[in-house]
């Protein structure tokens, strides 16, 4: 398919994966992530890729990643003649990243019309595969829920299909090479998705964030690197990928870090509960009261009244609001998914007013 | 001055000196982009760019190691060998000191090495091979320590998939 030149980007909003509430942990975890970076054998990496390079790259990766063999149809979208409005919805959806959606390397080389794509699983979104981003392949497998080993199997399967026909760079002693020796060896990086407003309303977020920079982990914000923490969304990676296997990163992430913050999540919520009762229940009904009645709504402010909507939702505090129309809200909060609902361009303040709009008439029915 | 294009007037004028050898490029703004080069914006456009490389440069691209250390990237798979020494420290302490591969390998690279004396081992050769081997022994004994025996099991499995992968014979001593 080709959803690149001028068509509409055909996602429906159900299907986001990240967004599901469902799976082990969804009370605390999101989503799971695994990405997998891979480069070409016998190319320059991107830096030093040329414009013929980029293309030929593309080009080549393309006709590998549209012929494996799926359950589902994956579609294609050309990045560097997709609309702006397109790229910021994929970026919405967690499909590519910022830095993607620019055309832009972090040392600023490149540019919006540098050839590049991202090939998607349609249906499930749980599959997104970058062509010339930092790397010129990288393997995105994402699940709903503390998921890391499924979403590890999808990306491998992934992997190995396209190295019947690839030949990847890859060294015996540094392993995957990687454009950034950072992601050299496994190429891997776990990435959790965490909802932890406990832990933010009783401060306790920097002990986190200690005790995971100590175990050389990154907590970053919502939307990755050098994103701000929106919606109390925060989403902890491994920092290492040489010298340990795919399957100890993995240990440690899922097994020994993340249920300790689970806990430590849980047990903040218990104790806001149960010493502040009332505090907690009026700041959840306030939050609820704002999205039902404002008439002027920023991006910022809507994901954090739905952040704590959310916390009320998930303890019991709010009765009636289904927790998929918290998710699915703070999906089509974004100015993306906001302006394409409107179908019409928006400055900011019209944005804000539309967006006020979009969330009273979404929470209309559970009006209290 | 005609760009190398011969259609175009040159516009993009870049010197590079490399080792004390002068390296001129005069290109129009088509082909400068083509090479990939940074061509500005048009409202400030580079017209003139003076390079001076210093430390050592990758043959396969030109990467130099000042670039790198500018960047953080690196410019094509043969620059990991070239600047194996000056990425050695820098790996250790991105890495909680791991220096070599312990993972995933191509299948269809496992599967074209096995068993042939060339292949020796996908782990490489016996230093590498020593040097990752003793990375793992230093990562179960911490295990152990610590009492994370799933963890160190997995290790232990990582430690004997290493020594499988050696065509016959016993590990080698730390």
């Amino acid at each position: 398919m080709s959803a690149g030149r001028g068509g509409e980007i055909p996602f429906h909003e159900a299907n986001t994966e990240w967004l599901r509430a469902t799976g082990q942990a969804c009370d605390v975890v999101l989503s799971s992530r695994v990405r997998l970076a891979r480069n070409l054998a016998g190319f320059p990496f991107m830096p030093k890729a040329s414009r013929a390079d980029r293309r030929q790259i593309l080009d080549v990766c393309r006709r590998r990643v549209v012929e494996i063999p799926t359950q589902e149809r994956i579609a294609w979208v050309d990045l560097h003649t997709a609309s702006t409005e397109q790229r910021t919805i994929l970026v919405e959806r967690h499909l590519i990243s910022k830095q993607h959606a620019r055309g832009k390397l972090n040392s600023g080389q490149g540019g919006i019309e540098e050839p590049r794509g991202v090939a998607i699983a349609q249906q499930s979104e749980q599959l997104a595969i970058m062509v010339n981003e930092e790397d010129h392949l990288r393997i995105q497998s994402l699940r709903c829920g503390l998921s890391l080993t499924e979403a590890l199997k999808l990306a491998n399967e992934i992997d190995d299909a396209l190295e019947r026909s690839l030949d990847y760079a890859f060294d015996r002693r540094f392993g995957y090479l990687t454009a950034c020796p950072t992601n050299v060896g496994t190429g891997i990086r776990f990435s959790v998705m965490l909802h932890l407003p406990g832990l933010r309303l009783r401060n306790e977020l920097e002990k986190v964030k200690r005790a995971a920079a100590a175990m050389s982990l990154a907590v970053r914000g919502f939307y990755g690197e050098g994103s701000n923490a929106v919606g109390d969304l925060y989403q902890i990676s491994n920092q290492t990928t040489l010298g340990k296997s795919e399957q100890m990163l993995l240990h440690e992430l899922q097994n020994e870090i993340i249920p300790q913050v689970i806990e430590y999540e849980r047990a903040s919520r218990r104790m806001l509960v149960t010493r502040g009762g009332p505090v907690l229940r009026d700041r959840v009904h306030r939050a609820l009261g704002i999205l039902t009645h404002a008439r002027l709504l920023a991006a910022e402010e809507a994901m954090d009244l739905l952040s704590t909507l959310r916390l009320g939702i998930v303890l019991g505090l709010v009765e009636g609001v289904p927790e998929r129309i918290a998710h699915a809200l703070l999906l089509l909060v974004q100015p993306g998914h906001l302006q394409r609902a409107t179908g019409r361009p928006m400055d900011q303040e019209h944005r804000r007013g539309a967006r006020a709009d979009l969330v009273r008439a979404a929470l209309a029915p559970y009006r209290t | 001055m005609l760009c190398q294009c011969g259609e175009r007037e040159a516009t993009i004028h870049e010197v590079v000196i490399k080792a004390g050898r002068k390296v001129e490029r005069h290109l129009c703004e088509v082909c400068a982009r083509q090479a990939g080069m940074d061509v500005g914006t048009p409202a400030t456009p580079v017209v003139a760019k003076v390079t001076v490389v210093q430390g050592p440069t990758c043959d396969a691209c030109g990467t130099s190691i000042s670039e790198f250390r500018h960047t953080g990237l690196l410019g094509c798979p043969a620059c990991y060998r070239r600047f194996e020494t000056q990425l050695t420290p820098l790996l250790e302490r991105a890495h909680e000191g791991g220096t070599h591969h312990v993972g995933k390998v191509p299948l269809r690279l496992l599967q074209s090495m096995s068993g042939t004396p060339a292949g020796e081992s996908l782990l490489g050769d016996a230093v590498e091979r020593a040097a990752r081997l003793g990375l793992l022994r230093q990562q179960l004994e911490e295990a152990v320590h610590a009492e994370q025996y799933e963890r160190a099991a997995m290790i232990r499995d990582e430690i004997a998939k290493a020594a499988d992968s050696h065509s016959g014979g016993p590990e080698p001593k730390p």
